[in-house]
């Protein structure tokens, strides 16, 4: 069944992000099943915007997202977690300098 | 590599600190199942519960009152969807759900399998079914697992129009005829019992409870939101000025809070087993709406495959 032509039985997952209004980003809401990415966005518009929830919908096959490690302490994201100095409040300034 | 060990443990800390558990982390056995189990009886619910209500969208007795009821109808479709798809990012897969609904291997709320014999039903199961359910659901706003949780908090806010459509449909009836009155009353006698069932066995007959609760899964127990359900009901039901069929129901000062009568728990058991009222009915025609569409499914497939073959073809010739 999984040849080039061949029906598939399933259709493919699709994970739909909605821009809730102007100005804010797309926002994952959940995943749908869809034969075709058209009929993914409308999909995703009938199940995901019934009551005006968004603007914009971007929706992709969930298998051509490349996703890092979900778990915290991974090592992953260590690099990040021993500079402080990246954080406005490292530096000290004194209270009589204004504007910053 | 961390071993078992240390991931339990790391899974048991995101529980105790009230953080969610998402899909990729490492979960026990035992979690994903029981996730897996409740997700999907969930959704059959969601699914299945668009039918007592959907055969009166054509009979609702005005346009006003079928889109209402055609809005909250596709809410319920919607709702299903947003489970399964919860249900998906735990391994589990759509078709075989489905599978499984249609051929009795999971259930689904008992509530369903009672008929909805006139338009004064609809708007009960509005008030007191929607209310239960949103009892049910508020806190499992918080429940563990992340996907289920988002998904949750989603389906209580739609919930909160259904509960108050159906009283509204309520209260205009009994603003009517002395015979829609005895309607609204009639059927507030039918669903009274069944709702009260809908929270599920004693907690001293739950299998499930202590465990679900240990995994903040579940938040309370189904006495608890029994209880709480009975409370925040008995003041709509003076207001809406019909009486509840408990001859046992009366305020407890001591307790702070209603007593009530037993459920029928040998109805129950009965009708969770498959020998209700509709029982029969729901999953045949779940079953003929699954095989019907059958095609439909195969052509859009059909299709894409087309259009994506065409789309390569066009690429390789540029």
């Amino acid at each position: 069944m999984t040849g080039d032509g061949a029906v598939r039985a399933e259709w493919p997952l699709y994970e739909v992000f909605v821009r809730g209004k102007r100005g804010l980003n797309h926002v994952h809401v959940g995943s749908l099943r869809a034969a075709d990415p058209e009929m993914a966005l409308r999909n995703a518009r009938d199940l995901y915007t019934r009551r005006n929830e968004g603007v914009s919908i971007w929706v992709v096959e969930a298998a051509q997202i490349t996703a890092s490690s979900p778990d915290e302490k991974d090592p992953f994201f260590a690099p990040s977690g021993d500079k402080v100095y990246r954080h406005p409040t490292f530096y000290e300034i004194p209270e009589n300098v204004p504007h910053i | 590599m961390a071993d078992n060990g240390e991931l339990a443990r790391h899974f048991e800390r995101t529980i105790e600190r009230d953080q969610r558990i998402e899909p990729r982390d490492w979960m026990p056995d035992g979690y994903r199942a029981t996730m897996i189990r409740q997700i999907a009886q969930h959704a059959h619910s969601e699914i299945i519960g668009m039918q007592p209500e959907g055969g009166w969208i054509t009979r609702a007795p005005s346009l006003r009152r079928k889109a209402i009821l055609l809005a909250k109808v596709q809410d319920e479709a919607g709702h299903g969807l947003y489970l399964y798809a919860a249900a998906e990012t735990l391994g589990a897969d759509r078709t075989d759900l489905t599978e499984r609904l249609i051929s009795g291997a999971q259930k689904y709320s008992s509530i369903f399998n009672y008929p909805t014999l006139t338009y004064a039903d609809v708007g009960v199961i509005g008030w007191l079914v929607d209310g239960a359910a949103i009892c049910n659901q508020v806190p499992l706003c918080r429940s563990s697992y992340g996907p289920y949780a988002r998904a949750m908090i989603r389906i209580c806010k739609e919930e909160s129009f259904h509960q108050r459509q159906g009283y509204e449909l309520l209260m205009t009836m009994m603003r009517g005829t002395d015979a829609q009155r005895e309607m609204v009353q009639d059927a507030v006698n039918r669903w009274w019992w069944p709702t009260l069932m809908m929270f599920g066995p004693p907690d001293a007959e739950s299998r499930h409870t202590a465990r679900s609760m240990a995994w903040k899964i579940k938040r309370h127990t189904n006495d608890e939101l029994r209880q709480r359900f009975v409370d925040m009901t008995v003041p709509q039901a003076e207001a809406l000025g019909v009486t509840l069929p408990d001859p046992q129901l009366r305020w407890n000062p001591e307790r702070g809070h209603y007593d009530f009568g037993e459920v029928d728990w040998a109805e129950f058991k009965r009708v969770i087993s498959g020998d209700g009222p509709c029982n029969a009915e729901r999953i045949a025609v779940r079953r003929a709406a699954h095989e019907d569409g059958a095609w439909v499914r195969e052509a859009a497939a059909a299709h894409a495959a087309k259009r994506a073959r065409r789309s390569r073809h066009a690429k390789e010739a540029a």
